[in-house]
């Protein structure tokens, strides 16, 4: 363990379990060819619901990675969080051994906004439709939304820092800033990030309240921000974990740096207080900048938020323009979330996976779906777009009001 | 760049009184504010029984619109904080909001809620593909858990860091140790911080019956919280909120404010172990408590109180009795340590920050809570654990510990002020 002033935490592992890709290959695959994967929704008791797209994952299979008895007492989120766990540990060649101190220098933090909705619908039905006493023992560690960080710990043996921050869609680069600081104080690595289930009937019934949902039922057109066509966000599942780790340690094993968790910014506006957002998420990207100790200008590449709400979408690129001067209308900005659509925390993380893969291609992925951008900004579409990428600058923005930005720095091993 | 933080100011709802005074008199007389459910008809429940608030938010100065759109477990937030800011002296608007955070912990959020629509939507559990149609409009705000840190920072104008932490039964603990980091760390100066719970609804009663790990005495429902106790059989639900302003020491110096006490440390570790199992041995909150004294530069010696997580499950008392032994060593037999869940239940995510308020208190008071009920030793639980009467004594600094599911276990230390 080495002084807090002198480590930075690095990301060497990558597990992503995504609409579009059930592997960090398939998921960068098409993400930089921009292939759109969102689709009418086909889960049994939604077909009648207004929503009728969404971004599902439907190229997974959890038996073949996780055992039986974690599958029984868990939902469907955390049978994504634990398959991403298991990808990233493995892409950061990370086991028992790797590190001396483990298991109290291994920890686990995720971001949870939407927790076991369909296992809590199942149980709900029970209570109510046959009796207390037809309750299940796995509803009490299930539904909540701490199972996911619980279950991963338990199941990998990591016994450091656990957390889970309750949030909305910004909480996901929180749950990474969080993981950064864990290491920088100390920790050796936190196995971070966030999954989500959000596309069961009552939980999508829940939903049906948010105004900023798209209720378009064409998915070409139903998610397209920064458009005159922008009518809101379509929901998605699915999500990604990383590997946060000091880079001391990660040298130590021999394990390349992909990239560095150099600066984070958080703040809050208010609820769907959108034209807000413009100054809270303006502050959020200069506090991330000034803790990354970098120049607006040293930014390579914007993930935006990109929520396909006209005043949403105005805010966030006058925010850019805002925090980044001049350079904000030159810099490329890119949201390939409009192919996978928004799973809540889980959107900001793996755009955070994206950035990190596309800083080590030298490759912006593209905007599906969005043409004919109607906002002064650099916003790549059609095809990816080829780039020397040293510094990626995420942004998030939540339906319940925070803002957040995250500035990441390409690794050194290739 | 470490910081030293200070609390400055505190607010409570809780089971047994509303407000510092109420709450500080219900655990400095020893008396119990468990009972038969009455929020709902609990036939065929195991446990029937909770520590209930009897809360009337309009009483606390929340309008009939706020009341409409803020679940119960944020109406204790909002009541808690406004009573822990007036508390505080600050003027929020002579602050920079940027510098002001919030951060609240909370294990099930709005599922009382989400549980009342699920009932209209599924006309009672007879359709999976529920009827949108009936559904309340306000329903997106119990789904998402962060409405209760947006609803507290709207109310009291934080633009900072706003956070909600859910970390099951030691969310208090957490949201306030994540709060702590905040201001030590120098990401805002001010965070508004605590947690807050309402868990008395069938779903929930009903999935820890499940488990059997709620107390199925019915019969003497005042009796029924027994931590430590050899006859306890489980803990009792309870509900309520509470927050603690915490403050850079300097800032709150600068404006003259009242310090209660510093923040010392804390810590939080996982068992990996069991998502609901605790081990006989208690390393991992043994190692919390050691981590926390390390960064309050503190000997265990120093310790002169510990708040017990003191569930009244009989491998919860256990468990912490061997960790406490672990972290503190002998000194551990000559330090008194109470559980307040024999007083107000268990409010799963809210304890943690209510225990907090207590050590304050405690602090403030150089009183020791006691645990109510207890009368027989179990024989492995062999520390003290200041029955039934609350005892004064010299206080510098306290602990607080928690223990949940998932297999957190985290702790915190608070000081009287030092130079």
């Amino acid at each position: 363990m080495s002084e807090p002033q002198d480590r930075h935490a690095a990301i060497t592992g990558i597990g992503v379990v995504a609409p579009n890709g059930t592997s960090t290959d398939t998921f960068w695959k098409a993400t930089q060819e921009g292939l759109s994967v969102l689709d009418r929704i086909t889960r049994e008791g939604c077909e009648h619901l207004p929503l009728k797209v969404a971004g599902e994952v439907r190229a997974f299979d959890p038996a073949a990675t996780i055992e039986e008895r974690f599958l029984v007492q868990t939902d469907r989120f955390t049978h994504y969080a634990m398959a991403a766990a298991d990808f990233a540990l493995d892409d950061a060649r990370l086991g028992p051994g790797s590190i001396p101190d483990a298991p109290y220098s291994i920890g686990v933090v995720t971001a949870a906004g939407s927790g076991g909705g369909e296992f809590g619908q199942r149980e709900l039905q029970q209570l109510w439709g046959k009796g207390s006493r037809f309750v299940g023992p796995y509803q009490s560690i299930a539904w909540f939304y701490a199972a996911s960080t619980g279950q991963v710990s338990i199941r990998r043996g990591f016994k450091g820092p656990c957390s889970v921050v309750a949030s909305d869609e910004a909480g996901g680069l929180d749950a990474l800033a969080h993981a950064a600081r864990a290491v920088r104080r100390g920790t050796d690595v936190i196995v971070a990030g966030s999954t989500e289930a959000p596309l069961a009937p009552y939980s999508m019934v829940c939903q049906l309240g948010y105004e900023e949902l798209s209720r378009e039922t064409d998915p070409s057109r139903a998610y397209r921000p920064f458009t005159d066509g922008a009518c809101g966000f379509v929901p998605a599942e699915g999500g990604a974990m990383l590997v946060v780790e000091a880079e001391n340690t990660a040298r130590d094993r021999g394990v390349g740096i992909r990239a560095v968790v150099a600066g984070h910014g958080a703040t809050f506006t208010g609820a769907s207080r959108w034209a807000r957002s413009r100054d809270g998420l303006a502050q959020a990207i200069r506090q991330a900048l000034h803790e990354a100790g970098c120049a607006p200008e040293e930014v390579d590449v914007v993930f935006a938020d990109a929520l396909g709400v006209p005043e949403a979408d105005r805010a966030e690129a006058l925010a850019i323009a805002d925090a980044l001067g001049g350079h904000g209308t030159r810099v490329p900005v890119t949201a390939p979330k409009t192919g996978i659509g928004r799973g809540y925390c889980a959107a900001p993380v793996l755009d955070t996976a994206a950035a990190v893969l596309a800083m080590e291609h030298g490759l912006i992925p593209p905007t599906p779906n969005v043409f004919d951008v109607c906002h002064d900004l650099d916003l790549v579409t059609g095809r990816a777009r080829v780039a020397e990428l040293r510094t990626a600058l995420v942004l998030s923005r939540g339906l319940m009001g925070s803002n957040s930005a995250l500035v990441l720095r390409r690794g050194t091993a290739q | 760049m470490n910081r030293r933080v200070a609390v400055t100011g505190i607010g409570i709802v809780a089971p047994g009184g509303i407000g510092v005074p109420a709450f500080w008199d219900l655990l400095a007389e020893g008396r119990t504010a468990t009972r038969g459910i009455t929020f709902f008809d609990p036939a065929g429940l195991r446990s029937r029984i909770a520590a209930e608030c009897d809360f009337d938010p309009a009483a606390h100065g929340l309008d009939a619109e706020e009341v409409q759109r803020a679940d119960r477990y944020i109406q204790f937030a909002l009541v808690a904080g406004a009573e822990a800011v007036r508390d505080s002296g600050l003027d929020m608007q002579r602050e920079d909001p940027w510098r002001v955070g919030v951060s609240l912990g909370t294990a099930v959020g709005g599922t009382t809620r989400l549980e009342h629509d699920y009932v209209l939507v599924s006309h009672r559990g007879q359709r999976w593909d529920v009827d949108h149609r009936e559904a309340e409009p306000q329903l997106h705000r119990a789904f998402s858990p962060s409405t209760v840190a947006s609803a507290v920072a709207e109310r009291f104008g934080a633009q900072g860091p706003v956070q909600t932490v859910s970390t099951g039964c030691t969310s208090g603990l957490d949201a306030v140790g994540y709060a702590f980091h905040t201001v030590q760390e120098g990401r805002a100066d001010i965070c508004i911080a605590g947690a807050s719970d309402s868990p008395i609804s069938p779903i929930t009663m009903a999935c820890f019956d499940a488990i059997k790990a709620t107390s199925p005495n019915n019969d003497d429902p005042a009796h029924a919280s027994r931590p430590f106790d050899n006859n306890r059989d489980g803990f009792v639900m309870g509900e309520g909120g509470a927050v603690l302003v915490l403050e850079e020491l300097e800032h709150a110096r600068a404006r003259g404010a009242h310090v209660y006490c510093e923040f010392g440390g804390y810590a939080t570790f996982g068992n990996a172990y069991h998502m609901t199992g605790l081990t006989k041995e208690g390393l991992e909150m043994a190692r919390a408590v050691e981590t926390a004294l390390d960064q309050a530069r503190l000997d265990p010696t120093a310790i002169d109180y510990v708040n017990a997580h003191g569930s009244g499950t009989r491998q919860n008392d256990r468990h912490e009795t061997a960790a406490v032994k672990r972290a503190l060593g002998h000194h551990a037999y000559d330090t008194p340590m109470s559980s307040i869940k024999s007083m107000v239940g268990h409010s799963l995510g809210a304890i943690g920050a209510i225990e907090l308020v207590a050590c304050v208190l405690a602090l403030v008071k150089q009183v020791v809570p006691p645990t109510a009920n207890y009368e027989i030793p179990d024989p492995e639980c062999d520390l003290d654990y200041v029955p039934r009467v609350a005892r004064e004594r010299k206080l510098s600094s306290v602990l607080s510990v928690g223990s949940g599911f998932g297999g957190f276990q985290s702790a915190v230390i608070l000081t009287r002020p030092r130079e």
